[in-house]
């Protein structure tokens, strides 16, 4: 018999990933217990299926173990249900490198969705994050949440009713985020204090703001820069701003398509912006005072490529908006600057500047005209921007 | 007659005689049997018991070299009782390293035990472990028995309802392996919170100096007030203190809360790393309206202490390992925020 098995051991041992195991978790009333208990012993490689069906979880659930994949059975098959969970956080914790979530549901998680922290090389794909009742300001912040990371992927999810951004990728590093849907958020997708980040062939529909990429004062990871948001469509961005107080993006005024906010080198293009009522396309510095002297308030070196823009600022949620709106003739131009910073805008780009003389001054010295931006001097360097592309690999068939 | 009734005695002492040596063989002294330094070493033993921490274990009675202790301003938990001990090997000892955590021999176990008070008795609820292994630290959580006899490996935790000595109903949550890290992850390592040098009051360490368990009396040790005297100690060293103990395990850089920016240690002295005019960035719903995490002076318009004084899931701060407002240390972190300057 230990002969047998050690032959069987050296024949498998031939084949690299053949020890991988299938730990195999199906709905029930020990399922918290079995799904955590297999998270925790799962061994690197190793797959966690998780059946069609209804799990009520009254816990976060916490995966420590690097390489593993937890797999559902489809967005809607698959549903960790946590409308009674009863601490707190978020509904899955990863902490591990290598992690592939896939094909499963969270709905009603008390704070967050999904969070990888210090989760290196991690892919989301085809997750679904759900706050069932719609925007509500105490739906939790994020719904598809990396933070601290290299190596992101985030393919196919959809996420709807978070109360701060549904897909947030913070203080990361070679992120794509592309494929999904961020629909009723108040953000619908942010990059935050992140580097080499491309954006493309989402869907931001009746957020508060499309797709947001700040930079912010005062945290670990600042200097975010180096992003492309490409060929999304950015449509119907006005649901009143639903976000607790207090929030940054609390301060995102309802109708916001594509807003950059600080950061370094970021590219703009071939996006479909129609129905975002105040502003399109939005280019700011940091609007607030601060003392962190590692931080740079200012955008630089943002680029506004060609886009597909119906219609304006029809209804933009601005001080001052009447008289703004008649001396534009009925509607603000679809990209707005704070004139702050530096920014280069293709040739026929409608848009108009706030003119102002200093970041975190306020509007009073507001001094709205026509954009004055020089046109893109040469290609947009795109080198190492994005996810490795063995994540991309990994997504399989 | 005399001489019968020595007679007696003689034989009941003979009986006596008979029946100790008896217990000697059937149910062996544990005095004799040293701490399980193999289960301490390697594997997940599935019983508390296996490890031979205890001479009684329902009492919490240790055997030799495991050594109780207290900590002097400890971490809340919804009032449960908590009873400290810490097992050297024989032949090792701590290093002190200042006012921090010791340099601890590999061998080296942490166990606390959590306990409530049910029918006027003491309920042992659960005790973790924190094994000092070659290849680092490693937390398990235990999980009592109803007669109380002995705890049982509970790996992906549990719950359990539970009154606090307030008297409030609570669900009570024993965490997973995996939480435990939550707490205790330092840089993807686990690592010690409680027994940091600072937190330990001389006499102990004196004792455990006296006793060969530590090389030499750790400098800048024993300066957190002992809570219990928190009226009569400098309210700032108390109000920080407490946030150390309660918060800077994942509020300080390379643990579970470092994204926020918010450093809540002791040796912190920048006014932004500790909240004072930070604004919040993943608080969500958590921030409750307010601005800032501090605003000086005023407590009533600071996330800190919004946060600390909410029950409620997704809002409540610390995240894990409580279920009730800490009224005793909110009152104190809210007079040190009244007291500042605004």
């Amino acid at each position: 018999m230990i002969i047998k098995l050690s032959i069987a051991a050296a024949l498998l041992a031939s084949a690299a990933p053949a020890f991988a195991a299938t730990h195999n978790v199906a709905p029930g009333e020990n399922a918290q217990q079995e799904l955590q208990e297999a998270l925790i012993l799962a061994e690197p490689g190793d797959e966690i299926v998780l059946a069609a069906g209804r799990y009520v979880l009254t816990d976060g659930i916490s995966l420590d173990v690097d390489g593993v994949t937890v797999r559902g059975a489809g967005m809607d098959g698959t549903v960790l249900d946590f409308t009674t969970q009863a601490d707190a956080g978020e509904g899955f914790l990863i902490t591990s490198d290598n992690v592939t979530v896939r094909d499963f549901a969270l709905e009603n998680p008390k704070g967050d969705g999904i969070k990888s922290k210090g989760a290196d090389n991690i892919v989301y794909h085809r997750i679904r994050v759900t706050w069932t009742r719609g925007p509500h300001p105490e739906n939790g912040a994020y719904g598809i949440y990396p933070v601290e990371s290299t190596g992101v992927l985030v393919d196919g999810v959809k996420v709807t009713g978070a109360s701060d951004a549904g897909i947030y990728v913070g203080q990361s590093n070679g992120i794509t985020v592309r494929n999904s849907i961020a629909e009723a958020n108040v953000a619908g997708i942010e990059i935050e204090n992140s580097r080499n980040a491309l954006v493309e062939h989402n869907i931001a529909t009746r957020n508060t703001g499309g797709i947001l990429v700040f930079d912010l004062p005062d945290l670990p990871v600042m200097g975010g820069g180096n992003v492309i948001v490409a060929n999304n469509l950015v449509v119907a961005n006005d649901t009143p701003n639903f976000a607790p107080p207090g929030n940054i993006v609390a301060g995102v005024r309802r109708g916001t398509g594509i807003m950059v906010m600080a950061n370094d080198k970021v590219l703009i293009e071939d996006n479909i912006l129609s129905g975002n009522p105040t502003a399109p396309v939005m280019v700011i510095a940091y609007t607030q005072s601060f003392e962190d002297e590692r931080y740079n308030p200012l955008p630089r070196e943002v680029v506004v490529g060609e886009n597909i823009y119906n219609g304006g600022g029809y209804d933009p949620q601005l001080e001052g908006a009447e008289m703004l709106l008649e001396a534009f003739g009925g509607e603000l131009p679809p990209v707005l600057w704070d004139g702050l910073g530096s920014l280069a805008a293709v040739e026929g780009t409608a848009g108009w500047s706030l003119n102002l003389t200093e970041a975190g001054a306020g509007l009073d010295s507001a001094q709205p005209g026509p954009l004055a931006a020089a046109t893109p001097s040469g290609e947009f360097d795109r080198s190492g921007i994005g996810a490795p592309a063995e994540l991309v690999a990994r997504l399989g068939g | 007659m005399k001489y019968a009734a020595a007679l007696l005695g003689a034989a009941s002492l003979a009986l006596a005689g008979s029946f100790v040596a008896r217990a000697e063989v059937f149910s062996p002294s544990p005095v004799i049997e040293p701490v399980n330094d193999e289960a301490i070493a390697q594997g997940m033993p599935r019983l508390l018991s296996q490890f031979r921490f205890f001479r009684d274990a329902s009492a919490q009675v240790p055997v030799d070299r495991v050594t109780p202790y207290r900590l002097n301003t400890p971490l809340y938990s919804d009032g449960a009782e908590k009873l400290r001990f810490i097992y050297l090997p024989e032949g090792t000892a701590m290093a002190a390293q200042g006012e921090g955590l010791p340099d601890f021999p590999v061998g080296t176990a942490l166990i606390k035990t959590f306990a409530f008070e049910q029918d006027g008795k003491r309920r042992l609820i659960e005790t973790r472990v924190l094994l000092h292994r070659a290849d680092g630290w490693l937390a398990l959580p235990y999980m009592w028995n109803e007669e109380q006899t002995d705890a049982r490996l509970a790996i992906a935790g549990a719950r359990l309802d539970l009154t606090t000595p307030k008297g409030e109903a609570i669900s009570y949550r024993i965490p997973n392996k995996n939480q435990c890290k939550e707490c205790h992850g330092l840089d993807g390592e686990v690592v010690p919170i409680g027994p940091k040098a600072r937190n330990l009051s001389h006499d102990w360490l004196g004792e455990m100096v006296s006793a060969g368990h530590l090389d030499t009396l750790p400098q800048d040790a024993d300066q957190f007030p002992v809570w219990e005297q928190r009226e009569s100690a400098n309210l700032t060293a108390a109000a920080r203190a407490y946030l150390d103990v309660n918060c800077a395990h994942c509020h300080r850089p390379g643990a579970t809360a470092s994204n926020s920016g918010l450093d809540l240690r002791w040796e912190q002295q920048s006014p932004e790393a500790l909240g004072i005019g930070k604004r919040p960035v993943a608080a969500g719903r958590g921030a409750g309206g307010h601005l800032f995490d501090i605003v000086p002076g005023s407590p009533d318009s600071s996330i800190l202490t919004y946060r600390m004084a909410s029950p409620e899931p997704g809002v409540a701060m610390p995240e894990l390992g409580k279920s009730t407002v800490d009224e005793e240390g909110l009152d104190i972190v809210r007079r040190w925020i009244e007291e500042m300057a605004p």
